[in-house]
C-alpha cells in the first residue's frame, strides 16, 4: 500500500526567496505528522504544495500513490486542508458555510449535522461568521476539512493565535479523529506542545530543510539521559567570560537576564561538581531549575535559534 | 430538500453570493433608492418649466452725471423694480419678463464700475455687462457663452419693447412635454446601464478581490469545487440584482414621470441581458490577477470612469468633439445605452437591436473567456 504521502526531493522558489530546498518526507497510512519549525522555516509552502495549491520547481509529491498531475480531481475527494488564515464569507451563517461545502463534495444536510456535532458548534449553527470567535472560526474551518471524511488531513497552523483553551478544544477534535486510525494529518506548527501531544512523527524544518525527524522519543533518544539546568545568579551584568571561565562543562549564559543554562549528562555526578564550580568563584544562586530536554532544546541545538524567534 | 438539486453545487453558490449582497443594508440603499433618488433629482431638475434669471452689470460711473439720463438708467426707472436692500449695497433693479409657455426670465441689474464689473464677470455672476454709449446702449459679454448670449438677446428684446415671442410665433410654440422626447426620457435608460455597469464591475470586480485577499478563493478551488459554477453563480446573482434594480427604477419613473418603453420589451430583455453580459465578462477580466483591493479600486474606476463621462449617460456624446464619436460610439456602455434608448423612446425592436447586443454578447464572451484563462485562483 503506497504511502498517505511521499515528497521526494523537493524544491520552491519565490523571487529571492529559496523557501523549500530539497525535502523528502513520507507519511504512513493512518500516521499523524508534524511540521515543527518556526515562522518563514518554509512550512506553509511545502504543506500548499502537498495540498497542490501550489507547484514545486523541481522534484515530486504523490499522495497515497498519486501525483496531482492527472489526478486532482481525485485527490480533491480525498484530502481536507485548513489553511493557515481563511476568512470565509463574513455574513453567511456556520450552517450554510458547511452546506455550501458539503455541496463541493455532494454531501448533504446529514454529514453537516455530523460536523456541527463534531466540531461543537451545534448552538452556533445560525450565527453569522463574523460574529464567530477565533477559536469557533478555526473550529469551523476544521469541520469544513473533515466534511469529506477525509484520507489525508492536511492542517496550516491550525492553533495559532489561540488561546490554551481554544487550543486544546482543537486538539482534542484531532486526537478523537486519530483513535478511529482511518485518516492521516501533516500539521504545522511552531508550538513544540502540539507537534509533541498530537503526532507520532515530527519533522523539524527550518530554511526550506529538514534537519531532523522521527518520533518524539528518537528525536530526543541520544539526549535522554541529558538534563537541562537552568539557573539565575544573585549579580547582575557578569559577562559570559566571567560566569564560564574554568567551568568543567559549557554554559550559556544571557548577561542581560543573569540567567544561564547548562546540559549535564550525568546529572549524579555533574551536579555536585557545578555547585562546587559556583561555590569556588563565589557565585550565588537565586534560582534553579532541573527539566528533560525539549523539541526547542533541540531546535536551538540545531539552528541556534529558538522555536519562537 | 429531498429535490437533488438542493444538494448540486450551483444552487448553493447562488444561494451563498445571493445572501452575501442581500444582508448588506447599503445595498438596497446604493443599488435600488440612490438611483431613484437620482432620476428624481435631475428629471424635476431638467423637467419644470425653469424661471431663468440673468446677472447684468450696469456700468454707472458716480462723476459723470449725465449717464443717469442714459436710455438704460431710464429704462430701469421706468420698467424695473428696484432693489430695497441689496446684500452687498450696491444699486440693483429687478425685473422679470413673464412667459408661461417658455419660463419666465428675470433680469437683475447691479449698477457698479467697470473694475467691479470684469470680477464679477470672471466670477460668472454676472452673464452680461451693459454700458451707456452715446445715445444707445454698449453690450459686452462672452459670445462663446451660450448663457450670456441668450441674456443679450433677451435683454434687447425687453429694452426695445417686443416680447421675447411675438403672439403668432408663441403661438407655434409647443413644448415637447410628451413622453419619450423630455430629458427625464433620456436620463432613466442611461441611469439603468449605469446602474448594471457600476453594479457589475463593483459587485463582481470588488467582490473577487476580496475573497482573494481573504484567500477564500484559494481555499474553495482546493475543493473539487468546479470554477466555472463559481463564476457562473456570480453572474446569476449580480444579472437577476440589476434586473430587479432596473425593474424598480422604470416603475419608479413610471409612476413620478409617466415614462414608458414604446419599443419592444422582448429586445429589452435581450440587449438588457447583454449589456449584463458584456460588463461580467469586462468584470471578470479585471479582477481577474488583483489581490489588493486598493489596485483593483484603481481598476474598476479606470474601466467605470471613462465610460459614465463619454457614453452619453447624462448629456448627449454628441457634445464631444466630431473625431472622437466614432471611438466613444463602440465603447460597451454607448452601445448598452443607445441600444436601450432607443426602444425606451424610438420604438426599436430586434431589427434595431440585435447587431449591439451581438457586440456586447461578444464582449463579454471575450473578455470572460481570457479573464478565466489568465484568473488567479490562489
Amino acid at each position: 500500500m503506497a504511502p498517505a504521502v511521499e515528497v521526494q526531493d523537493v524544491y520552491k522558489s519565490f523571487k529571492n526567496v529559496r523557501a523549500v530546498r530539497g525535502v523528502d518526507l513520507e507519511i504512513e497510512n493512518g500516521r499523524f505528522a508534524a511540521l515543527l519549525g518556526p515562522n518563514g522555516a518554509g512550512k506553509t509552502t511545502l504543506v500548499e504544495m502537498i495540498e497542490g495549491i501550489q507547484k514545486p520547481d523541481q522534484g515530486e509529491i504523490r499522495i497515497h500513490g498519486m501525483p496531482w498531475k492527472g489526478n486532482e480531481q481525485r485527490l480533491r475527494h480525498i484530502i481536507g486542508l485548513s489553511l493557515q488564515e481563511t476568512r470565509f464569507i463574513d455574513k453567511l451563517s456556520v450552517w450554510e458555510i458547511l452546506r455550501l461545502f458539503a455541496s463541493f463534495f455532494s454531501l448533504g444536510k446529514n454529514r453537516v449535522n455530523e460536523i456541527l456535532e463534531l466540531v461543537g458548534l451545534e448552538d452556533k449553527r445560525q450565527a453569522w461568521v463574523v460574529n464567530l470567535s477565533g477559536g469557533q472560526r478555526q473550529r469551523l474551518a476544521l469541520g469544513i476539512a473533515l466534511l469529506n471524511h477525509p484520507r489525508v488531513l492536511l492542517l496550516d497552523e491550525p492553533t495559532t493565535g489561540l488561546d490554551p483553551n481554544a487550543r486544546r478544544e482543537i486538539w482534542s477534535i484531532l486526537l478523537d479523529l486519530k483513535k478511529g486510525a482511518e485518516t492521516s494529518m501533516v500539521l504545522t506548527t511552531h508550538y513544540m506542545e502540539e507537534a509533541e501531544e498530537l503526532c507520532d512523527h515530527i519533522l523539524i524544518i527550518d530554511q526550506g530543510r529538514v534537519l531532523r525527524e522521527g518520533s518524539l522519543d528518537q528525536l530526543l533518544a541520544d539526549e535522554t539521559r541529558e538534563k537541562i539546568i537552568e539557573f539565575t545568579l544573585d549579580a547582575a551584568g557578569l559577562s559570559k567570560e566571567t560566569v564560564s571561565a574554568g567551568a568543567p562543562f559549557s554554559i550559556e549564559w544571557d548577561s542581560f537576564n543573569a540567567r544561564g543554562t547548562v546540559i549535564l549528562d550525568h546529572i549524579e555526578s555533574q551536579l555536585p561538581q557545578f555547585f562546587e564550580f559556583l561555590h569556588q568563584k563565589n557565585l550565588h544562586m537565586k534560582n534553579m531549575e532541573c527539566r528533560k530536554k525539549t523539541l526547542d532544546d533541540l531546535f536551538t541545538e540545531l539552528t541556534g535559534r529558538r522555536l519562537h524567534e | 430538500m429531498s429535490n437533488p438539486i438542493c444538494h448540486h453545487q450551483f444552487f448553493h453558490l447562488v444561494a451563498a453570493h445571493g445572501k452575501e449582497i442581500i444582508r448588506e443594508p447599503a445595498v438596497i440603499f446604493w443599488g435600488i433608492i440612490f438611483p431613484m433618488l437620482i432620476s428624481l433629482g435631475l428629471g424635476l431638475s431638467f423637467t419644470q418649466t425653469r424661471d431663468v434669471v440673468h446677472h447684468v452689470g450696469v456700468i454707472s460711473d458716480s462723476a459723470d452725471a449725465g449717464q443717469n439720463d442714459s436710455k438704460i438708467h431710464a429704462f430701469l426707472r421706468e420698467h424695473g423694480q428696484k432693489v430695497s436692500e441689496p446684500t452687498d449695497h450696491a444699486p440693483k433693479y429687478r425685473l422679470t419678463v413673464e412667459n408661461p409657455q417658455l419660463g419666465d426670465t428675470t433680469f437683475v441689474f447691479t449698477q457698479t464700475d467697470w473694475k467691479t464689473a470684469t470680477v464679477l464677470l470672471k466670477r460668472d455672476r454676472l452673464h452680461l455687462i451693459v454700458e451707456p454709449a452715446g445715445g444707445d446702449i454698449a453690450y459686452h459679454f462672452d459670445p462663446r457663452n451660450p448663457d450670456a448670449e441668450l441674456a443679450y438677446l433677451k435683454l434687447t428684446k425687453a429694452i426695445s419693447g417686443k416680447p421675447v415671442a411675438s403672439p403668432e410665433i408663441a403661438g407655434n410654440i409647443k413644448p415637447l412635454t410628451v413622453t419619450g422626447t423630455r430629458y427625464i426620457d433620456f436620463l432613466v435608460p442611461g441611469l439603468i446601464t449605469m446602474g448594471a455597469m457600476m453594479s457589475c464591475m463593483w459587485g463582481i470586480s470588488y467582490g473577487m478581490i476580496d475573497k482573494r485577499s481573504k484567500k477564500l478563493l484559494r481555499r474553495m478551488v482546493a475543493t473539487p469545487m468546479r470554477k466555472s459554477h463559481f463564476l457562473m453563480a456570480l453572474m446569476v446573482v449580480r444579472i437577476s440584482m440589476n434586473i430587479i434594480e432596473a425593474v424598480l427604477l422604470f416603475i419608479f419613473a413610471y409612476l413620478v414621470f409617466d415614462i414608458a418603453v414604446q419599443g419592444s420589451i422582448a429586445a429589452l430583455a435581450v440587449i438588457f441581458l447583454a449589456g449584463n453580459i458584456a460588463f461580467c465578462g469586462i468584470a471578470i477580466f479585471v479582477s481577474s490577477r488583483t489581490a489588493t483591493t486598493e489596485v483593483g479600486n484603481g481598476l474598476v474606476n479606470a474601466v467605470v470612469l471613462p465610460m459614465t463621462v463619454m457614453s452619453g449617460i447624462f448629456f448627449s456624446y454628441h457634445n464631444f468633439p466630431d473625431w472622437s464619436i466614432p471611438f466613444i460610439q463602440k465603447l460597451p456602455l454607448t452601445l448598452f445605452t443607445d441600444g436601450i434608448r432607443s426602444i425606451f423612446n424610438e420604438g426599436a425592436g430586434f431589427a434595431e437591436t440585435t447587431i449591439p447586443a451581438a457586440i456586447l454578447l461578444a464582449v463579454g464572451g471575450i473578455f470572460f473567456s481570457v479573464g478565466l484563462r489568465v484568473f488567479r485562483w490562489h
